[in-house]
């Protein structure tokens, strides 16, 4: 961990942030309008006799998960467009760095995730590095964790993201 | 529904079949908003390009990990069932790009629940360059009626590396 970390960002480390339930829940349109965006042509996901064969009835592709937890684009009575991962965009902020992308992506599967489930995360800062430099510019790399659970409390898919947030070179 | 591919039908260096795909400006939307993201860079050509200083919108990591799924489970069929799945992104895919996804078998075992794993190696390539580089772990059957769709809690382990 990098020492010369702000007090107030290295007190965030492995602390449960942002426990929130998705805002609808799961369903086939999207499911369909996902597996169409890669043409998916899974039977899991069009035919609902191989559906219920294999996975005792439809359920979502596995790497959807992190479409759950995003917000849509709008919804009655929200004056802010709310952002995902939180925790990415308040690092951001912290440590004043403008831009960032994200650079690694691992998504751990558990129970599947079925259409009409309402899917609940949490985040978790679990570290940042000292500052660095790359072709993008100087900033800090960290890692962020999102748990899944459907509403019976069942583990769905952990999410870890590495982040690069950055100053452009001038 | 064809014979599944079944784990001893498998085996470390086996290549995937290649899959191609020529990425356009409607790709890259439609990945973006198939996954509820609506960060500019990926539908904002002046935002791209302009703020993020990149050559065009780019493809979302979300969706890419849709096609590191779509592109795996076109080989292992409906009972391949994703249990880990890693990637890096290195460069970005713009439209007018050649997706290309190639796969490397790199173990294969069953593990102390009898469940089959296969290891890949996955690249996404945009036209030359590599973009993308993906690590998975995907269960299949062990024989024709096996199914690790119907395994849960404590004989479903896809952390293990």
């Amino acid at each position: 961990m990098s020492e010369d970390l702000p007090a107030d960002v290295a007190a965030l480390i492995d602390q449960v942030q942002y426990e929130e339930a998705g805002e609808f829940p799961v369903e086939r349109g999207y499911i369909w309008t996902s597996a169409a965006s890669v043409e998916n042509g899974n039977p899991l996901f069009w035919d609902d006799k191989v559906a219920a064969e294999l996975t005792g009835g439809p359920i979502a592709p596995p790497s959807m998960l992190s479409t759950w937890f995003r917000p849509h684009h709008w919804a009655p009575g929200r004056e802010v467009q709310r952002l995902p991962l939180q925790v990415h965009f308040d690092l951001k902020e912290q440590l004043g760095l403008p831009e960032a992308v994200m650079t690694d992506n691992t998504i751990t599967f558990y129970e599947p995730v079925r259409p009409g489930d309402t899917i609940s995360t949490c985040q978790r800062l679990r570290s940042v590095s000292p500052e660095k430099q790359t072709k993008l510019g100087t900033g800090r790399f960290w890692v962020i964790d999102v748990e899944y659970r459907n509403e019976r409390g069942e583990l769905v898919g952990v999410e870890s993201w590495t982040g690069f947030g950055y100053r452009r070179a001038a | 529904m064809t014979a599944p591919l079944t784990i001893d039908a498998v085996k470390v260096g086996d290549q995937l079949p290649p899959l191609s795909y020529d990425v356009t400006a409607t790709t890259v939307v439609v990945g973006a908003l198939a996954t509820r993201d609506w960060r500019p860079q990926h539908h904002d050509y002046h935002f791209a390009t302009v703020r993020n200083g990149v050559r065009d919108i780019f493809m979302n990591a979300p969706n890419q990990a849709a096609w590191f799924e779509r592109y795996i489970t076109d080989w292992t069929g409906p009972r391949g069932r994703l249990g880990k799945v890693g990637f890096r992104m290195k460069d970005s895919v713009f439209p007018g790009d050649t997706m290309t996804l190639r796969g490397t078998v790199t173990d294969v075992t069953v593990d102390d629940t009898g469940c089959g794993w296969v290891a890949l190696d996955v690249t996404m390539h945009a036209d030359d360059r590599l973009a993308t580089t993906c690590s998975a772990r995907v269960a299949i059957p062990t024989a024709t009626d096996d199914n690790p769709w119907a395994r849960r809690g404590e004989s479903w382990k896809p952390e293990q590396s």
